[in-house]
């Protein structure tokens, strides 16, 4: 309810509700949770809510969680919707938005730079992440097919050419 | 309506399926399906709705499937729960899955290898997704291209919160177009 930006944000509060204050799992399930969460398909704060309510008290406590986290972003957007489509074409708005606009690509931008950084700017990391980039932006492949010939190339790849896998 | 209610549904559900990385890396392919497959929005109203999910609480990827749902059905809420509903249905079909019987299966050989070609392709389409973002109906002269980059330097080196920069970015809009 009180994360702004998106799944990444989220990570402390999670913890600090989930693991120091109601003690619903221990330490370890929470680093060991977030690795899973990070890996598997789907917004990270979904697979988090999954994992923990799963955890707790089983598919009763998953949709539990599910709802919880769901409802108030539901909520919330949805009469953001409302609101927004009805004064869409007013020009102050107009004017506002020609100016977040070019602000909104600078705040993706930082993530990938940051995401670079986390991964030491390996030679490896840059060449896929280049040629995924490409292949989207300036090729129109679409991204999923990016992602799984990704996955399929690094199986081929860790298993039968790098013996150090 | 109900062909469109589907199309929502299936829409929703491959970028749920797909959307390795997090809510940034499933941008580019919200955008690819709603924008250049479906043409539900224009490239502008998708920015605008990144804005409006980067501003307010919650995960991207379930703020843009409830707007773009309510939106694509000409203000419909039953298009909004549809579209959310969607893109949850394969985290929480994946991750019972991996609760109940792979609890280790991020040690599993392939999975492993798959993830380390996977996370950095993830991070490209992140990436694509901003440079899809620079084109003319969102930079119109060299005000868009300034305020991106003070954004950018304020973002990335100052640290500033996305809120703040999102709240001055329309400041700067407003008094400059």
């Amino acid at each position: 309810m009180f994360t702004l930006g998106g799944g990444y944000v989220m990570i402390p509060l999670i913890e600090k509700e989930v693991v120091s204050k109601r003690k619903w799992i221990n330490n370890d399930e929470f680093t060991e949770m977030l690795t899973l969460a990070q890996s598997a398909p789907g917004a990270i704060a979904i697979n988090t809510a999954v994992f923990v309510g799963y955890k707790i008290h089983g598919t009763k406590g998953m949709l539990a969680t599910v709802l919880g986290t769901v409802i108030p972003s539901f909520t919330i957007i949805l009469l953001v919707a409302i609101f927004f489509t009805a004064i869409e074409n007013n020009e102050t708005i107009e004017r506002i938005f020609c100016g977040i606009r070019p602000a909104v690509v600078a705040l993706i931008a930082v993530p990938v730079v940051n995401m670079l950084k986390n991964k030491g700017f390996k030679i490896n990391v840059i060449i896929i992440t280049v040629m995924s980039a490409i292949a989207v932006w300036l090729l129109g492949i679409s991204p999923v097919i990016v992602i799984v010939i990704a996955g399929i190339c690094s199986i081929i790849y860790n298993t039968f050419i790098s013996k150090q896998c | 309506m109900l062909s469109l209610l589907i199309q929502l549904f299936i829409t929703f559900f491959k970028i749920g399926l797909f959307g390795f990385g997090g809510g940034y890396a499933m941008l580019s392919m919200i955008q690819y399906e709603v924008v250049d497959n479906h043409q539900w929005l224009s490239i502008k109203e998708f920015t605008d709705i990144i804005a409006i999910s980067q501003s307010t609480p919650g995960p991207i990827a379930i703020n843009s499937a409830t707007y773009i749902g309510y939106t694509a059905t000409g203000g419909n809420i039953l298009g909004s729960a549809v579209a959310t509903f969607a893109v949850c249905l394969p985290s929480i079909i994946i991750m019972l899955i991996v609760c109940r019987f792979f609890l280790n299966f991020r040690k599993n050989k392939y999975v492993s290898a798959a993830l380390k070609g996977m996370t950095p392709a993830a991070i490209g389409l992140i990436a694509a997704a901003a440079l899809m973002l620079m084109n003319n109906n969102n930079f119109t002269d060299y005000k868009s291209v300034m305020i991106c980059v003070i954004s950018f330097i304020l973002a990335y080196f100052f640290k500033v919160g996305i809120i703040k920069i999102i709240i001055l970015a329309g400041v700067f809009g407003y008094f400059l177009f």
